[in-house]
This record gives C-alpha cells, sequence and structure tokens, in this order.
C-alpha cells in the first residue's frame, strides 16, 4: 500500500536563511496587530463589557423579521442595540449595551425584550453580565494569560536552558499578538470563550517550539562542532514531517467544528483555526532562528545522555 | 522499550480497561443506572449550556451588611452609656465607625473601659491573630471613636452569606426542580444553578426579595397624602407606600415593629372563604402570638400594616382582638404570588439584600441542538483524522487510531468518575485532545522512521523510536498542562470545562503513548517479526 507523504524524505529546507524575510515580516505583522488593538480595538463581548445577550428562534421555523424586531427593540430606549443573524434565518442575537443604573436596570432590560416580542419567539439564550463581574473577567483573563506564559518561562528554563526559554516566550507572545490581531481585523467577538482559544493557542504553540527545541537540544550534544545554522536547519527538517501530519490533524479536528459544530462555539473553533498555522509558523520561522542571536554556542550545555556524540551518523545521510 | 513482563502487560491492560469501564453510565438512561449500587453510578453530567437551565450568580449587599453592623454598634454605644449613666452629646455612625462626644471630661476614662467590653476578640477560642471586633480609640476633646476592623466586617459578610445560602436552599428547594446546585463563590457571592429551567422570571423573584415582613400600627396622627406632598414625617413614623390597582398609595407606618418575619412558625397559601380570594394564611410562635393578641387587643379600631420589605402588602382595620397566634394576609393576590409569599415566609429572611450580578440561560431546544451539532462535528473531525492518520502510516496508523479511541473512552471514564459536568466548550476540548493525541503517535513514528533511515534494524528503530519520542511526548505535553492548569483555575463556568477535559486528556494522553501504544506495537513486533518498519 502507497502510504500519504506529505513532507519528502530528503527535504532540506534553509529555514535559517529565510529568517531574514521571516523576522521582518513577523515584526510588521505584530506591529500592525498592536496597532490595530489600538485603533479598531477588541469587538469585546458581553463577558468583558457587560450588558445583555438574547438569542431568539422564530417560532415554526419562519425567518425572523430583523426589521421589526429593531423597530420595536428601538422603541424600548435601552441605548445601542446590535441584532444579528445567527445560523439559521430564525435565529438572532441581540446584544444590548450595559444599562446605566446598576444590576437591575439590566434585569429590567431583559424583562422588557420579552415582553415586547412576546410570543413569537423562543428564549433560546439569556445571558446577563453586570459590570463588576465583567471587570473581574477582564483581569482574570489578563493574569491567566500572563501567568502561563510565566509558568512555560519557568518550565523551560529548568528542562532546557534561558535561550530556550526566551526563544519560546518571544514565539508565543508572538502567537498572542497576532491572535489579537487576528480578533481585531474579523471584529469576532472577544468573550471567555477568546481567553480559552487565546490559551490553547499558546499551549499549543509551545507544545510546538519545544518539540523542535528538544531535537535542537538533542543535536547540540550530538554534533558538537556543527556551525549552529546548519545545526538548527538540521533539527528543523528532521522535525519538519511531523509537523506537517499533526497541524494537519488539529486543523482536520477543528475543521470538523468549523463546519458542523454549533453556533456557539465559532469564535472559538475561527481562532483556534488561525492560531493552528500561526503556532506552527512562529516555531519553525521564529522560535528556532532565536537561537542563532542567543550565542548558544558560547558556553558548555548541560551534560546529558553522550553515549552517540561521537558518530555524527545521521549529519551524513541528511546534508 | 519493547518488552513487557507479563504482569505488567496485564496491569496495564486491566487498568486501562477499568478506567474505560467507568464510562458504561452514560450510555444508559437514568432511570437503569438508579437501580445500579452507588459506586457505579457516578457518571459526567451535563452542562447547563448542554441540557438547558439558568446560571445566576448573586451578590450580597455587602454595604448593607456594613450599615446594619455599624447601626447595630451605635445603638450598642447608646445603650452601654445609658446604662452606666456616662452623658454625651453626638453620636453619629459613618462609614465603618461610629463617633460619640462625651460631655463631662472625666467621664472619658470610665466610657472607654465600658465601651471596651463591646469589642470581642475574633475567631473563637482558638482564635491566634489576637484580632478584636472593634478598634477603640480616644480622639481627644471627648470624642471617642469606634471603627469596626476590617476582619470583624468579613467576618459578618461571611456570616450573611452562609445565612443566604441556607434560606435560598429553602426557597429553590419549594420550586420542586432537580437538583439544583448553590455554591458560595468567592466572598460575597452565591451561585445557583437550576438544570432544565426554561423560564427563570419566578426563580428571580423569588431570589431577589429579601422578604421581610412585619406587622405595624399605622399612624393615624398625620394625614398621610399630605405627608407624601410635604415631606413631614413624624419622627417615629415613615412613610411607605401600598400598590393598590396599579395605584400606590402612601400610608404612615409606625418605627415600631409589633411582631416580624422571625415569630413566624409556618405560612401556606389558600383562599379565603368568603370572597374566595387567594391569602396567605400564617401562625406565630408563642411569644409572637402573645405579642400580637396585646397589640391587637389594645389597638381594636385601628388599622395596621403588613409590611414586606418596605411595601405595604395591606393595611386591615383590628375588628378584634386575634388572640389564636396565626391569621390571614390578603391583598391583591394571585394564586402564583400568594404561593411565592408563603415559600418567602417560610424560608425566612435574608440578612442582606441580593442582587444579580450574572445570568445565563439557555433554553432546552439550544441545548439539544449543541448536543446534536457537537456530536456531529466530533465524529466529522474525529473520522477525518482516524482516515488520515491510516493513510499516512497504514497498519501503524491502525494502531494509532486504537490507541486514540481509547484515549477518548478513558477521558469519559475519569469525568464519569469525577461525576465532572460537560460543557460545549468540554466537547471541543475533547475534540482538540483527540488532535493531541495523534501527535504523540506521529512523534513515536516518525521518530522511528529516521531511525531507520539513520540504518538501524527494523526492531531496533522501533524501540528507539519509543525511547527517543517519549521524553519529547512528556516535555511538549507539560508545557500544555501549564496552559490549561492557569485556564482551570482562573477560568470561570464554561471555561474551566473546557479546562478539565484538556488537563485530563493530557494525562491519559501520556499515559497510553507510554503504555498502551508501545504495548499494541509490542505485540506486532512479536507476532510478525517486521523485517523493515513498514512506514
Amino acid at each position: 500500500m502507497k502510504l500519504l507523504r506529505l513532507v519528502p524524505d530528503d527535504t532540506n529546507l534553509p529555514f535559517m536563511k529565510w529568517r531574514r524575510i521571516t523576522f521582518p515580516l513577523s515584526g510588521a505583522l505584530s506591529l500592525l496587530a498592536v496597532v490595530l488593538f489600538f485603533t479598531v480595538g477588541l469587538n469585546f463581548g458581553i463577558d468583558f463589557r457587560g450588558g445583555t445577550l438574547v438569542e431568539i428562534q422564530a417560532r415554526n421555523g419562519a425567518a425572523a423579521d430583523l426589521a421589526d424586531i429593531r423597530s420595536k427593540l428601538t422603541a424600548l430606549d435601552l441605548g445601542e442595540v446590535q441584532l444579528q443573524r445567527f445560523g439559521a434565518p430564525s435565529d438572532v442575537l441581540i446584544r444590548l449595551a450595559q444599562q446605566p443604573g446598576g444590576d437591575e436596570a439590566q434585569q429590567a432590560a431583559v424583562r422588557k425584550v420579552r415582553e415586547t416580542l412576546g410570543d413569537g419567539y423562543d428564549y433560546r439564550r439569556v445571558e446577563v453580565v453586570g459590570p463588576r463581574v465583567s471587570g473581574e473577567l477582564v483581569q482574570n483573563g489578563v493574569l491567566g494569560m500572563l501567568v502561563a506564559i510565566f509558568g512555560i518561562l519557568i518550565y523551560l528554563w529548568f528542562r532546557f536552558e534561558w535561550e530556550f526559554a526566551v526563544g519560546a516566550t518571544i514565539a508565543t507572545l508572538h502567537d498572542v499578538v497576532l491572535t489579537i490581531g487576528f480578533y481585531s481585523i474579523t471584529q469576532i467577538d472577544f468573550d471567555l470563550s477568546s481567553v480559552a482559544a487565546v490559551l490553547t493557542i499558546m499551549g499549543f504553540s509551545v507544545n510546538d517550539t519545544v518539540v523542535i527545541y528538544d531535537r535542537i537540544r538533542e543535536m547540540l550534544r550530538r554534533y558538537k562542532k556543527m556551525p549552529l545554522d546548519q545545526l538548527l536547519d538540521l533539527a528543523m527538517n528532521s522535525t519538519l514531517s511531523r509537523t506537517a501530519i499533526t497541524s494537519t490533524t488539529v486543523i482536520l479536528s477543528l475543521l470538523g467544528m468549523f463546519f458542523f459544530g454549533p453556533e456557539a462555539i465559532q469564535s472559538f473553533v475561527q481562532a483556534m483555526l488561525f492560531g493552528a498555522v500561526v503556532g506552527v509558523y512562529s516555531s519553525a520561522f521564529i522560535a528556532a532562528p532565536l537561537l542563532i542571536y542567543f550565542g548558544l554556542r558560547t558556553r558548555p550545555l548541560a551534560e546529558g545522555s553522550e553515549e552517540e556524540s561521537g558518530a555524527p551518523r545521521g549529519a551524513k545521510a541528511r546534508t | 522499550m519493547l518488552y513487557f513482563s507479563r504482569w505488567k502487560a496485564t496491569a496495564i491492560l486491566v487498568g486501562t480497561l477499568l478506567v474505560c469501564l467507568c464510562a458504561v453510565p452514560n450510555f444508559f438512561p437514568d432511570s437503569v443506572v438508579d437501580k445500579w449500587p452507588k459506586w457505579a453510578q457516578r457518571h459526567v453530567v451535563l452542562g447547563l449550556d448542554l441540557q438547558g437551565g439558568s446560571h445566576i450568580l448573586l451578590e450580597v449587599d455587602s454595604n448593607a451588611v456594613r450599615r446594619e453592623k455599624v447601626e447595630t454598634l451605635r445603638d450598642d454605644v447608646r445603650r452601654v452609656l445609658r446604662d452606666a449613666r456616662i452623658g454625651y452629646t453626638g453620636l453619629t455612625g459613618r462609614g465603618d465607625t461610629v463617633d460619640v462626644r462625651i460631655r463631662e471630661a472625666g467621664d472619658v476614662p470610665q466610657a472607654l473601659t465600658k465601651l471596651r467590653e463591646l469589642s470581642q476578640p475574633l475567631g473563637g477560642i482558638l482564635g491566634g491573630s489576637g484580632q478584636r471586633s472593634i478598634d477603640i480609640t480616644d480622639q481627644g476633646n471627648g470624642l471617642i471613636r469606634l471603627t469596626v476592623t476590617q476582619a470583624a466586617m468579613t467576618e459578618r459578610i461571611r456570616q450573611s452569606v452562609e445565612q443566604s445560602i441556607q434560606i435560598i436552599e429553602r426557597r429553590v428547594n419549594e420550586l420542586g426542580t432537580v437538583e439544583p446546585s448553590i455554591q458560595r463563590q468567592g466572598i460575597d457571592r452565591i451561585l445557583v444553578q437550576v438544570p432544565g429551567l426554561q423560564d427563570p422570571s419566578r426563580l428571580k423573584d423569588l431570589l431577589g426579595k429579601t422578604a421581610k415582613l412585619t406587622f405595624r400600627l399605622v399612624d393615624m396622627t398625620a394625614d398621610a397624602a399630605e405627608a407624601a406632598q410635604t415631606g413631614r414625617v413624624p419622627p417615629d413614623s415613615e412613610l411607605l407606600y401600598e400598590g393598590r390597582g396599579g395605584q400606590r398609595v402612601p400610608i404612615l407606618v409606625e418605627k415600631r415593629i409589633m411582631v416580624s418575619g422571625e415569630d413566624l412558625t409556618d405560612a401556606q397559601p389558600g383562599f379565603d372563604q368568603r370572597t374566595s380570594e387567594p391569602i396567605v394564611s400564617f401562625r406565630f410562635n408563642t411569644s409572637g402570638g402573645r405579642r400580637f393578641a396585646q397589640t391587637t387587643q389594645e389597638n381594636v379600631g385601628r388599622p395596621f400594616a403588613i409590611v414586606l420589605d418596605n411595601e405595604v402588602i395591606s393595611a386591615p382595620v383590628i375588628r378584634e382582638p386575634i388572640l389564636g397566634g396565626s391569621g390571614q394576609i390578603s391583598g391583591n393576590f394571585t394564586v402564583e404570588s400568594a404561593n411565592d409569599l408563603a415559600i418567602l415566609l417560610r424560608a425566612g429572611a435574608l440578612p442582606a439584600p441580593l442582587t444579580i450580578v450574572e445570568e445565563r440561560t439557555v433554553g432546552a431546544g439550544l441545548g439539544q441542538d449543541s448536543i446534536e451539532k457537537g456530536k456531529i462535528a466530533a465524529y466529522v473531525g474525529s473520522g477525518l483524522v482516524v482516515v488520515y492518520i491510516l493513510a499516512t502510516y497504514g497498519m501503524l496508523g491502525l494502531f494509532a487510531n486504537v490507541a486514540v479511541a481509547i484515549n477518548v473512552a478513558m477521558i469519559f471514564g475519569v469525568l464519569s468518575m469525577l461525576n465532572a459536568t460537560l460543557t460545549l466548550p468540554g466537547i471541543a476540548g475533547i475534540v482538540l485532545t483527540v488532535g493531541m493525541a495523534v501527535d504523540a503517535n506521529v512523534l513515536i513514528y516518525e521518530r522511528m522512521r529516521e531511525e531507520a533511515r539513520g540504518g538501524r534494524s527494523a526492531i531496533n528503530a522501533i524501540d528507539a523510536g519509543f525511547a527517543r519520542a517519549l521524553s519529547t511526548i512528556l516535555d511538549a505535553n507539560i508545557t500544555t498542562l501549564i496552559a490549561a492548569v492557569v485556564l482551570f483555575f482562573l477560568g470561570s463556568g464554561p471555561v474551566r470545562g473546557f479546562a478539565l477535559t484538556l488537563i485530563i486528556g493530557i494525562f491519559t494522553t501520556v499515559f497510553t503513548a507510554f503504555t498502551l501504544s508501545r504495548l499494541i506495537v509490542s505485540f506486532w513486533v512479536r507476532m510478525t517479526r517486521p523485517a523493515a518498519v513498514p512506514i
């Protein structure tokens, strides 16, 4: 049986040379993401902005009359009202801004909406987040990302060397920044599940980086004389097949959710799809080449299993 | 790496099987599982987003608790000084402090001694903190300042939350819904989760009412309508309103309380025998009944007000002394509102008002849709992965797929053991775990291939593939674990569900990679003695 092979055995891509393109590119994209974040900004969902979200479905599968709903709700004088079709034509998502007057006013607003729209609709979902809760959720979200980055940094520092820890952290931050940029451009709702998405993207990205770093460390021990950029290329190429296969499986499982999953996790899935691609890119083109700049070879690495240090068997076969 | 002693192989297989078996109760309806022994009943609970229901986060009004605490302190100061016959001029309570000015400078030391008796050590007998409930300082010029300490306030708020939880439990249980869950969250919050509740407005009504019931005499010395206009209210009375046919009628009510809701022993909804209007009948305890009898005896012909949360429900005239210790409240009730009031009165009053700070309600229809779509997504996603892995690795791909399938079964097993809640993001977590579990196998197989290309014999390459890949798998999973653990502890609600499945998934992934995948391949090697690595 002929087996599928994404990466041919004799692949030898000059990853380290490409850094002259990828570093400026990543720098520019990150800058763009930051600029977008401060100009366009994120489309914060009610989790972080406070407010009310009501998902309604017209009874008997009839299409919902957006104009009618809009005119009825605008008459209620509840401030900004956003309407959005959600999946099927019968489904509509109503967003109300935070009502002035504290938590009770939020509840009153929901009651009014229910009374006004009447029995023609099923109320599939009602979410009300008060001002204090949303503030705490923001804090926890930001805190979560920082703690996660810090924890990963510490672990890599113990398990590898500081250069690896710093490299992985920069690559991870790069992914987080680009993901934030992605949210700014697409204006996908940024809510609690988005924080989960960002943290998962971080996890995957570091996961990928660690696999490559693992190999780099092994080769550093094995080929003590090889120039660093050549060694990094070798490590990259020998893990390339795995990288390709794994990211394909992750993307395949995400595609299942993208096309068939419930509407409620779509923002999560879209961000994850973006993150899966960026994570792989940053491991190969940011995390690994960064090591060149840290002067990794100038001091001896921690001693490990060295039984094969004398026989650069694979090197001749591959290069 | 490929050798397993017989007992070790057996241990791995039995262990895996046991974990997978824990998932079994999920495949049977509740009615069947209920007949099983207790230990076998543990199963995955569907989250509110999947089965529908209401999630309501309440916050105890800590400012009200503070105010009340300071007011009590002010009353205590007044009582202590009066009992000790110490003259004072100003007595004010503001924020966390009560200020009192002693008239004679010579009385200050005695006043300080007496007032210090109000301050109690915190934390009971074992309280090693040495903190006291009130700080008392002499500000000079006869001014004494009493400050309620932060620790005492926190303790009071904690008590209020505890009491509120008990009362809420009683109220919610009266609704007759399935398995409501009521938990404390943080310092001053209470999370109420009621599965299957479609319209939470009644629940919110029940939760939002303090239900402080008082019986007080109506003040007839001044005209209520005039007081409402001029704002001149007699000092011992207050102006309250009664909702009567859509209008709000002002009533002057004495501040002094005849009997309060604490003295009720029972309250039941019913119908008035003459008018057949819905009413709530109640019964006082002995001391309450005695006080009610005495007051009604002295005030025949005067109206008294039944006040609930500063709103007059009704203000009937006392026609004859009420001696039996029971009575009834009528006042524009519907059958449901009479029933609700009875529930509230039976459950008791909340120590402080509660506000709803977060609400998430999902209808059963949406939950069902989410399950259906989630299932399809999981089947399609996993199907694609299975086919892709088979196409890439052939026979070994089949082993990988088996390992991943067992992995997913184990995740459900562990979730069942924990009686964990499966949410929509949780399903996403499982689907992602499938991706990660595959990665573990990919790492192993790619390493085998490399080793084989490096010139090793098939068996040697397979062995080295496992040996080298496992440390990578460990490192890669631990870093993801760090992110997942952070997510679990800092995330809230649905996000935690995601983090939980991810964490469990990481453990089962590492376990299957280290044991099961290796065991399967070792069986296969022993059976077929491959001459080359078949990938």
